[in-house]
């Protein structure tokens, strides 16, 4: 980890604890009595509750405080495990993200009703928790003080010095307290036959002269008090002997220097804490992709110092353009290799984002009174930190989606003849440069019928229209289509399959779903590994000059002159056969120049729709860095964002869905014009 | 001689922030995960201190302590225990088990220097 920001870490590191519980939570819903896993939560909870105290959490820590003196009798077995239980400390859980992420205001109520259900949860008994006394210092008479000093004896336990502690260094802490007389008394070690050379055999008289409080000469000895012999008294009769000044000498000042006194002043979290406030930003990487980079860095440097060299040399023209070329060489590889190796940097584990989905499936299992079972498969492949997080919103529609629609009843399940428990199965795994995510459920499948019918409600087809199976299962990503015949809580709102599919598709992905009624249904997910760099095709339109996602490209073709006149305010050409609605972006763009003679048509496509764009010139495909609009620009919706060309030039990168729906709507309007 | 002092804790904000306390004072920092990695450390040198938590998943930290009050060559290295115990019982459970002293948590760097300087003597 870079970060030298302890409390940036405790966020990061209190993010997986929490995930950590809410596992270990889940895992017990199904095995009540397993004592690792209890033992399990118990930890997280522990340690959730010192760190959040140490780097100044301390809502946090309070209220995990109360959570773990209640599951701490689970623990002990005074108190059994429920579903109840676990069902409210997983809620607590939730609170504690809350007041992990939030400043804490104005979430006092929360837990506060969320202790009582605890309280309610474990029998009413775990209420009488005793706040944490954070004392390490064994009650002694506090603040005694002897004007003239202290007569003291003392001897260690015999294991004392094996257990590392140091009879001279407690001797050197007396000395700093004040003028100090020490005499060995010598009179118990053994001869030397039966010394035991690890043992400390020897006792020391100690005088301690000077304005000294007891709780000074018990620090000193703190560790070791409660095994020792010890005895302190004050040293009445030797006042006398004391120098004068001493005598005169305010009366004792405390000195805070206890470990009691000091506590209160943490960490000062918040403070820090404020500037990055958004965790989870940060990214896990294995020591070994660091020296990976690092190999390319040094490489890197080598030829810069070629370079710099080349340039001050003096070397003939021809050896130089030689040299030079070799260097530039050296650095496409380099740059290329530095690319790879950056990019595997930022992929992570889809196995963070499945393991999110156990939390919702139980969740979506009580208030739907199913029995569900998620497995996950593949959760080691790698896909962009980016994509992980802009993946997570569309499948849990998805999950819903099969939990709630998919799934059966268990009666019904039973009826039919299938195991009560329904089946929901996630996967993922790499082909190529895609990710494929795989959601598929046991249940009863898409009914056909409701779909064609609400479809014809809709006017997506005619009443009585041969569409095939596969088209008709697409019905479902249009916009406002639910074939919910009931709204629940859950999904069938009417937001669905439309906006996943757009979301999917803004990530260059694609969605597909097939489904046998009575079987169950499958959602397949390709989504590009990375968000960051794609292949594109550079086009030319007017003066300026866009990329279009090489992977949305179908096809190159040249608008021919009597295409054009003829598609004239109709903008659509014959393509083998099927009518392909065109858009002519120097329209779109408003390009004010005259248009190039040979104009081309690129025909690009998402999913089965497919539209073309007239564009003057086809320069040619190019490594493309994304870079991400400015927040004033983000709301164009015909761009995803924007590049810089070799030439240090900009151009914009075309939204292909957006494309593709402006072209559907052109196609639409035009049918209706008739 | 910069002292060397192992540092055993599961939470990597912790170690960080005990890393950050102790380097600033000078001292030289080892770290482990948990029990089972600071037996690993401990064996391949010997520290002039050991600092470790008791609640560790793998190995927890009383067990640790035994292990290491086993080795001869492990005598007399002074060992520090984190705690947010407030019942006595875990605290005597660790000096049984052959620890030379506590902290409790939370603490500030102070604190742990303080402790350090305490059983190292420098």
């Amino acid at each position: 980890m870079s970060t030298q920001d302890p409390v940036a870490a405790f966020r990061v590191e209190a993010g997986e604890l929490l995930d950590q519980i809410e596992h270990g939570l889940l895992d017990l819903g199904h095995r009540l009595d397993d004592r690792a896993l209890i033992d399990e939560v118990f930890r997280g909870l522990h340690t959730l509750k010192g760190s959040g105290a140490m780097f100044g959490f301390d809502a946090l820590a309070e209220f995990t405080h109360h959570c773990e003196t209640a599951f701490d009798r689970v623990r002990k077995g005074l108190a059994p495990a429920t579903q109840e239980l676990v069902a409210v400390i997983l809620s607590a859980r939730d609170h504690m993200r809350a007041l992990l992420e939030g400043d804490g205001t104005g979430l006092e109520a929360t837990g506060a009703a969320i202790l009582e259900q605890l309280q309610a949860a474990i029998d009413g008994c775990a209420g009488e928790a005793s706040g944490s006394s954070a004392s390490p210092v064994p009650t002694s008479p506090a603040g005694q003080a002897a004007r003239g000093g202290w007569r003291l004896f003392f001897r260690l336990p015999a294991d004392a010095m094996a257990n590392g502690t140091n009879p001279l260094m407690l001797l050197d802490e007396l000395r700093e307290l004040g003028d100090c007389r020490i005499v060995a008394r010598t009179d118990t070690v053994p001869p030397l036959a039966d010394l035991v050379p690890t043992e400390c055999h020897i006792g020391w008289d100690v005088e301690l002269r000077g304005d000294i409080s007891r709780d000074d000469i018990d620090d000193v000895f703190i560790f070791v008090m409660d095994d020792m012999e010890l005895t302190i008294e004050p040293l009445g009769d030797a006042i006398a002997q004391a120098p004068p000044e001493t005598i005169e000498e305010v009366p004792v000042v405390e000195v805070p220097a206890t470990a009691q006194d000091v506590s209160v002043n943490r960490v000062p979290a918040n403070a820090g804490a404020k500037t990055n406030a958004t965790p989870g930003e940060s990214v896990r990487v294995p020591a070994e992709r660091l020296d990976e980079l690092m190999d390319r860095v040094g490489e890197l440097v080598i030829v810069q110092s070629r370079l710099s060299q080349l340039a001050s040399g003096h070397g003939s023209a021809v050896g130089n353009e030689l040299a030079l070329r070799s260097i530039s060489e050296e650095i496409e590889r380099l740059a290329g290799e530095l690319r790879d190796t950056m990019m595997v940097l930022r992929m992570v584990p889809v196995a963070s984002l499945f393991s999110r989905f156990r939390r919702l499936v139980h969740d979506l299992a009580r208030e739907t009174g199913k029995t569900i079972e998620l497995s996950t498969e593949g959760e080691t492949t790698e896909v962009d930190k980016t994509m992980i997080e802009r993946l997570a919103d569309p499948m849990v529609h998805l999950i819903r989606n099969a939990c709630d629609h998919g799934l059966e009843t268990p009666e019904d399940r039973l009826a039919t003849g299938k195991a009560a428990a329904g089946q929901v199965h996630l996967s993922a795994h790499q082909a190529g440069g895609e990710v494929l995510i795989t959601i598929r459920d046991d249940g009863r499948g898409i009914d056909r019928a409701r779909v064609r019918a609400k479809a014809e409600s809709q006017g997506l087809i005619q009443p009585g229209q041969q569409v095939s199976d596969h088209d008709l299962l697409q019905m479902i990503f249009h916009p406002g289509f639910s074939t919910a015949a009931q709204v629940t809580n859950l999904s069938g709102r009417g937001v669905g399959m439309d906006v996943v599919k757009r979301t999917i598709e803004s990530l260059r992905g694609a969605i597909d779903i097939t489904s046998v009624p009575g079987e169950g249904s499958t959602v397949v997910l390709r989504i590009p590994l990375t968000l960051a760099i794609i292949d594109g095709l550079l086009v030319r339109v007017g003066e300026g000059r866009y990329v279009i996602p090489l992977g949305a490209v179908e096809e190159c073709l040249e608008l021919s002159l009597e295409e054009d006149l003829r598609s004239r305010g109709r903008s659509f050409i014959t393509l083998r056969d099927r009518l392909v609605p065109f858009l002519r972006l120097r329209e779109i763009f408003d390009t004010g120049t005259r248009p190039d003679p040979h104009q081309k048509i690129v025909v690009i496509a998402t999913g089965s729709e497919r539209v073309g764009l007239v564009v003057d010139q086809i320069i040619g495909s190019h490594q493309t860095v994304i870079k991400s609009m400015s927040p004033l620009h983000r709301d164009v919706a015909t761009f995803a964002g924007a590049t810089i060309l070799g030439d240090g030039g900009v151009a914009l990168i075309l939204d292909v869905a957006q494309l593709v729906m402006l072209g559907q709507n052109q196609e639409e309007r035009l049918r209706a014009a008739g | 001689m910069t002292a060397s002092i192992l540092t055993v804790d599961d939470s990597p904000s912790l170690r960080m922030a005990i890393r950050i306390a102790l380097t600033g004072a000078g001292y030289d920092v080892t770290e482990a995960g948990d029990g089972v990695e600071g037996l690993a450390a401990a064996a391949a040198k010997r520290f002039d201190l050991i600092i470790t938590d008791l609640n560790m998943p793998n190995m927890d930290g009383l067990t640790m302590i035994r292990e290491l009050r086993q080795a001869p060559e492990q005598a007399g290295v002074p060992i520090i225990f984190l705690t947010t115990e407030s019942d006595d019982a875990m605290k005597q459970q660790a000096k049984a088990a052959g620890a030379t002293g506590w902290l409790v948590k939370p603490f500030v760097p102070e604190q742990l220097i303080k402790v350090s300087r305490k059983v190292l003597g420098r």
